[in-house]
């Protein structure tokens, strides 16, 4: 006990003398760290409710993700669901160049995934500094692989990809789609709000291996766009396509077209138009080709116009059909103008005009009714309006005033000249024949049940211009090579002079619009053929045979009961030929 | 009093125990249903592609170049089709 309070005392001893400080030191101190914290609590009341964007977003950057949900583009497809045009996802590779590190086999791998070359894929890295795409629109299993490579500065992007099946059978009536899944062309233009999709969003909370384990905030569902059925018969389309593909090329001829009509709803079952194009590969398709001529494009129809004219002389009650007509001497002279017929004939029953498709006996039958009368049966028929098929761009023809016509204009408005008029159009105009009177509206959407049409003509003038036009395929008509075997057809040629400028020229527009079988009408088949340059030119040598071609091959696809013996196709020689002008 | 608050605090372990629980079966049946809609997209791109596949393999102009082509097959002109009627009573209306 002692000792320890001796080494206590010592202790004490030892102790230093209290320091004396700088009288300033310790409020300098004190201000000094009390400033840095002012700096630090301003600094984080700045972050926390002032400036907090970008923290904030640096945040939830690491553990929540915003997630696109893709909405595809709706399928186009035919009256029986075979698709026409349909999105599938792809993938696109592309890269940072600057970023993009690979060693040679990884390069070499990646070359032959893409199906090309490593000095290719590295001139596309060298093209651009700061972005590249290394391949656009691959299927994703050959994606997959590339991005197995793992190498660094690669990656993907998820693409939708329009496809067309139908190719070029079917382009002009489909169009097709650019950049951001966008309609340009065709139905794709025109549906564009029914067809495409309404991408939607989700935000995730993710976990380290990138997976989404939690919803954050209300998801957007993607809104699909909606499926469309046209009216197409894609194998009527394909008999359509392929006919007249082989008579554009049979007869040298610039471009054609051809229409299917159904009698009973006026839908549009095969519209086929050369030239075409393949919407698959467009690249270098020139416009002119992606025409859809049938809807876009009008010309001056000819002969194919008379049987307007006698329905309304016979509806109007100033012929019968056994009404003669002096044709003879296959002129007539109106003011400084004169008409001519390509084959003169003497006198000729009305039903003869139609069968020999004489332009003077039409001429004298429209001379002889009031201009309001004739204009009124072709606006009835649809000239001089737009069809309203659903088709972008698609015209309506010119039909002048009845007041503005002049005597001659009268005339030769008879048999198809000096008013102007689509495929698609005539067509359907033809269809108040192939019916009782009733013009039935066009369209290409597929339509379920009988549709209602205007009634145009008397019921009686609708079937004695049938039983006329079925005798203008018939031997001694313009167009016996129409016929088909086991079927009644019925139908008007058509051989005009294109007009160019200001003047007609002789090239010549050759057509052919009729239907079948007679006893029920069942379709309503119209070709043109534009400039058949290879020596014939008449409707009835180039668009006729096309017309029994397509009839023939539609008919029986289409299983429609034959309402003809088999042996009812009886050919003239061709020594015989009917001609016709216009 | 002591007795009650023991019980309470047993009741709160029971609870929290249950929250962990419970999140962890709500993110794991979140992680299974991901999975799900990943398969069920996966099924959709794949049904896309076959019917595109379908669809052109069954395009008629397809059809018709493999039967020219590699089939050798043509098509019947009317010269070289014969038409049969289907019962004596048929051709007898004709």
């Amino acid at each position: 006990m002692k000792k320890a309070a001796t080494r206590g005392a010592t202790l004490r001893h030892t102790e230093p003398a209290p320091l004396v400080l700088p009288r300033l030191r310790s409020p300098l101190v004190f201000g000094m760290l009390a400033l840095v914290l002012v700096g630090l609590a301003t600094r984080s009341i700045y972050l926390g409710w002032i400036d907090n964007e970008f923290l904030q977003s640096q945040g939830s950057a690491r553990h929540s993700r915003e997630l696109e949900l893709p909405a595809h583009r709706g399928r186009i497809v035919d009256r029986f669901g075979e698709a026409l045009a349909l999105s599938t996802p792809v993938k696109s590779l592309w890269a940072f160049p600057d970023k993009f590190v690979a060693p040679p086999e990884a390069m070499a791998e990646l070359a032959r995934i893409l199906d090309t070359t490593p000095q290719k894929l590295r001139a596309r890295l060298d093209a651009n500094e700061d972005f590249a795409f290394l391949a656009r629109q691959i299927a994703p299993e050959a994606a997959a692989r590339a991005m197995a490579l793992r190498i660094r500065g690669l990656h993907d992007q998820n693409e939708y990809r329009r496809y067309y099946p139908g190719g070029e059978v079917t382009a002009h009536i489909i169009g097709f789609t650019g950049d951001q899944d966008a309609g340009q062309e065709g139905i794709e233009l025109s549906q564009q709000p029914w067809l495409a999709g309404v991408p939607g969003s989700r935000r995730v909370i993710i976990n380290r291996r990138s997976e989404a384990v939690e919803d954050v905030a209300a998801v957007k569902p993607p809104q699909a766009g909606r499926d469309l059925a046209l009216a197409i018969d894609t194998r009527l389309q394909y008999l359509a396509f392929r006919e007249l593909k082989a008579a554009v090329e049979l007869h040298k001829a610039k471009a054609g077209g051809v229409v299917i009509l159904d009698v009973a709803t006026g839908e549009i079952l095969a519209l086929a138009n050369w030239p075409t194009y393949n919407p698959n590969r467009r690249d270098k398709v020139a416009r002119e080709r992606m025409r859809n001529r049938a809807l876009t494009d009008v010309f001056e129809p000819g002969s194919t116009l008379k049987p307007f004219t006698i329905a309304a002389a016979l509806d109007a009650g100033k012929v019968r059909p056994d009404t003669i007509i002096q044709t003879a001497p296959g002129t007539l002279t109106i003011g400084a103008h004169t008409i001519h017929d390509a084959h003169a004939e003497g006198a000729l029953t009305v039903a003869q005009v139609i069968q020999k498709s004489s332009n003077v006996g039409a001429a004298k039958i429209a001379l002889g009714l009031p201009p309001e009368t004739l204009w009124t049966m072709f606006s009835e028929a649809g000239f001089g309006t737009t069809p309203k098929t659903g088709f972008p761009g698609e015209v309506g023809g010119r039909l002048r005033a009845a007041r503005t016509w002049k005597p001659i204009e009268q005339a030769t408005m008879s048999y198809g000249h000096g008013i102007s008029v689509n495929l698609v159009q005539l067509a359907r105009a033809y269809t108040m024949f192939a019916t009782d009177g009733e013009v039935k509206q066009a369209t290409l959407f597929k339509t379920e049940g009988h549709v209602a049409g205007r009634q145009a003509l008397r019921p009686e003038t609708a079937r004695s211009v049938r039983a006329m036009l079925e005798a203008a395929t018939q031997p001694g008509g313009t167009a016996p090579k129409a016929q088909v075997v086991g079927y009644r057809v019925a139908g008007k040629t058509g051989t005009a002079h294109k007009l160019e400028g200001r003047g007609y020229t002789n090239k010549y527009i050759s057509s052919f619009v009729g239907f079948a079988p007679v006893s029920n009408p069942r379709l309503v088949v119209a070709v043109m053929i534009d400039e058949p340059s290879a020596g014939q030119y008449y409707g009835g040598a180039v668009a006729a045979p096309v017309f029994s071609n397509v009839t023939g091959a539609a008919l029986r696809a289409l299983g429609v009961p034959t309402d003809a013996p088999v042996n009812n196709v009886i050919l003239p020689p061709d020594t015989v030929e009917i001609r016709e002008e216009t | 009093m002591t007795r009650i608050n023991l019980f309470l605090l047993a009741l709160l372990l029971v609870c929290a125990l249950s929250l962990v629980t419970s999140r962890h079966q709500s993110r794991r049946l979140f992680v299974e249903l991901e999975r799900a809609q990943a398969a069920a997209r996966n099924y959709d791109t794949e049904h896309g592609q076959l019917q595109l596949e379908q669809s052109t393999w069954g395009m008629p102009a397809r059809i018709e170049k493999v039967a020219r082509d590699t089939l050798r097959m043509q098509l019947p002109t009317s010269a070289r089709t014969e038409v049969v009627g289907l019962t004596p009573r048929l051709e007898a209306t004709r």
